[in-house]
């Protein structure tokens, strides 16, 4: 396992490295902010409903002297959801929570793959720290000032964040197209030798030699018309298929 | 032939397998989400891996700016993932956890539980000291109301159950017990002073009470009224001080190259302690809210239920309950 500038590069069995790109206090923050606001409406939906149906009426009035039944139904369970909703959604999601999902994030071990059980309690507990002193002001400022932008819970589970939605969004730009006709190797390769040796040829031998590669790696004969400018074009274009399918980004 | 031709060759050849590196996206992304249970993808999902990193590597040198390693890169890395994701079987885990890992990690505990326990009863009596000695310092630990009602000659809790229902009372307990016990835990991240200071001051608050009631004449009230859960309750509460303790000590004193990871070795370790913690502060709440603040029950039941609680306890961390004997402890190093 290594570091280049913020991403983590984990050491596989193929021994081909695997590279994640480490989240930012950025990321994070929003994150943190979307689950906020989604735990808010939660908890408020709840308690709404719950209320309207104790009150047996349209009203949301809390009562002056709640009983057993208030407490139970209507607070203990808003309160469940409020404290519990990271600690349960990042188990049941694998280190994800919908703000995460929607920040294009995720919680990884130092390995690269998903914390287990144990590393997400230890994490989710440390935010007791991590809140201090108002609004998660200690897990902010490590995130800050730490490597891997990671709070105490994180140190403490060995977990980080990465970025997923990049390379989602990756998988689905791919521009290569094979096709259906396999791609000659050798006859890319009698096309760059042509083209070396291009000078060094008479023209009636470059036109004979550049027809019998092109339709070799083509699978069809260029047309009767093209000329020997034409030909060694299209032979500069077989030559480089990587430049022609795999664009730069 | 040429290095570049033969590079331009290779880049051909690569993408031609573009086809096979989209399947292997799609199928790492569908066992990833748990939408696929064949067998066969599983095993071919080995393939793919071997396979996307074959590629990555050539990619890597052949096209290094191109599309095709960003989704190789990609690709690899959710197959990574995917092949790496810890196996979820709750039941052996649950299993595994009290059976095995509470037990272990409860011996790898025993001297941070001594050494806590020893602070903890060194405050108490510290507590009870101060007040025995300067009686007005019962302000520092006790509320105005709670001062005066002791003085009138009554017990706090009496009445309990009249103002609040045992449910109730139950939630709101074991509320509070659990996160004072995380509390006393997640504190060890201070180099193990959070911890000390948390339960240094809960044993004297304890000391000092139960002085301030014997002043009073109301000590045998105050022990009739936390022996049911106090056994445990005070029990849970060195047991996670010990937590916290360990894991300053791995600040302190790291037991690897470095301070974190002995942090996260400590962390992990004793978070299963912690599990058990919360199941038997859970149980304290209830006995709390139910059986404590009843005055129907007498107090030689008061002591039965906190011994077998507490014996449960010892049981529970020994991993008696689910099969565990001293045979099958593993042979230390």
């Amino acid at each position: 396992m290594a570091h280049a500038a913020d991403s983590l590069v984990v050491d596989s069995v193929t021994g081909v490295d695997v590279s994640l790109e480490v989240a930012g206090t950025g990321a994070r923050s929003l994150a943190f902010l979307i689950d906020l606001l989604i735990r808010t409406i939660l908890v408020t939906a709840w308690y709404v409903v719950a209320t309207l149906i104790y009150n047996g009426r349209l009203s949301l009035q809390t009562p002056d002297d709640p009983d057993g039944t208030w407490y139970l139904y209507v607070a203990t369970p808003a309160t469940l959801i409020y404290l519990l909703y990271h600690t349960v959604l990042e188990i049941g999601m694998r280190g994800r929570t919908p703000g995460k999902r929607m920040a294009g994030i995720r919680i990884v071990t130092r390995n690269g793959s998903p914390p287990g059980v144990a590393a997400q309690l230890v994490r989710n507990v440390f935010r007791l720290i991590d809140s201090f002193p108002v609004g998660y002001g200690v897990g902010l400022f490590t995130c800050l000032v730490t490597r891997d932008h990671v709070r105490v819970g994180d140190l403490a589970a060995g977990t980080l964040m990465i970025y997923e939605n990049r390379n989602t969004l990756a998988a689905r730009s791919l521009p290569v197209s094979a096709g259906d006709r396999p791609i000659d190797i050798a006859a890319l390769e009698l096309a760059g030798e042509l083209l070396e040796r291009w000078n060094t040829l008479e023209s009636s031998a470059r036109v004979r030699l550049a027809r019998s590669v092109i339709e070799r790696a083509t699978g069809s004969a260029p047309d009767a018309s093209a000329d020997e400018t034409a030909l060694r074009a299209q032979l500069e274009r077989l030559a480089r298929p990587a430049r022609m399918e795999g664009a730069p980004s | 032939m040429t290095e570049d031709v033969r590079d331009q060759a290779l880049r051909g050849a690569l993408l031609q397998r573009s086809d096979l590196w989209k399947a292997a996206a799609e199928r790492a992304r569908r066992l990833m989400s748990g939408r696929a249970h064949d067998v066969t993808d599983a095993m071919r999902m080995i393939d793919d891996y071997r396979l996307l990193a074959h590629d990555l590597a050539r990619a890597r040198r052949l096209m290094p700016n191109s599309r095709a390693r960003e989704f190789l890169e990609a690709a690899y890395a959710q197959a990574h993932t995917t092949l790496h994701k810890p196996v979820a079987h709750i039941g052996y885990a649950l299993w595994s956890l009290f059976r095995d890992q509470i037990p272990e990690a409860i011996r790898w505990l025993r001297p941070h539980i001594v050494w806590v326990a020893l602070l903890f009863i060194i405050s108490i009596l510290a507590g009870g000291w101060m007040v025995h000695t300067y009686p007005d310092l019962i302000g520092l630990f006790a509320s105005p109301d709670l001062i005066a009602t002791v003085e009138r000659g009554e017990l706090w809790t009496e009445g309990m159950l009249n103002v609040v229902p045992s449910s109730v009372l139950s939630v709101q307990i074991l509320t509070n017990n659990i996160v004072v016990s995380l509390f006393a835990y997640c504190a060890g991240f201070l180099f193990g002073l959070g911890t000390f200071y948390i339960v240094g001051l809960n044993g004297m608050m304890l000391g000092a009470i139960f002085m301030f009631c014997r002043q009073h004449g109301l000590d045998h009230k105050l022990l009739e009224f936390i022996v049911a859960h106090g056994c445990v309750e005070l029990s849970v509460m060195v047991l996670s001080g010990a937590a916290g303790a360990a894991v300053g000590e791995a600040l302190i004193r790291p037991t690897t190259m470095r301070r974190s990871q002995s942090f996260q070795i400590a962390a992990l370790r004793t978070s299963k302690v912690l599990v058990a913690c919360v199941l038997l502060l859970i149980g304290c709440g209830f006995i709390e809210g139910y059986i404590s603040p009843d005055p129907d029950f007498p107090f030689w039941a008061r002591v039965v239920v906190g011994v077998s609680y507490w014996l449960f306890m010892v049981s529970l961390l020994r991993g008696y309950p689910l099969g565990r004997s001293r045979s099958n402890r593993p042979i230390e190093a």
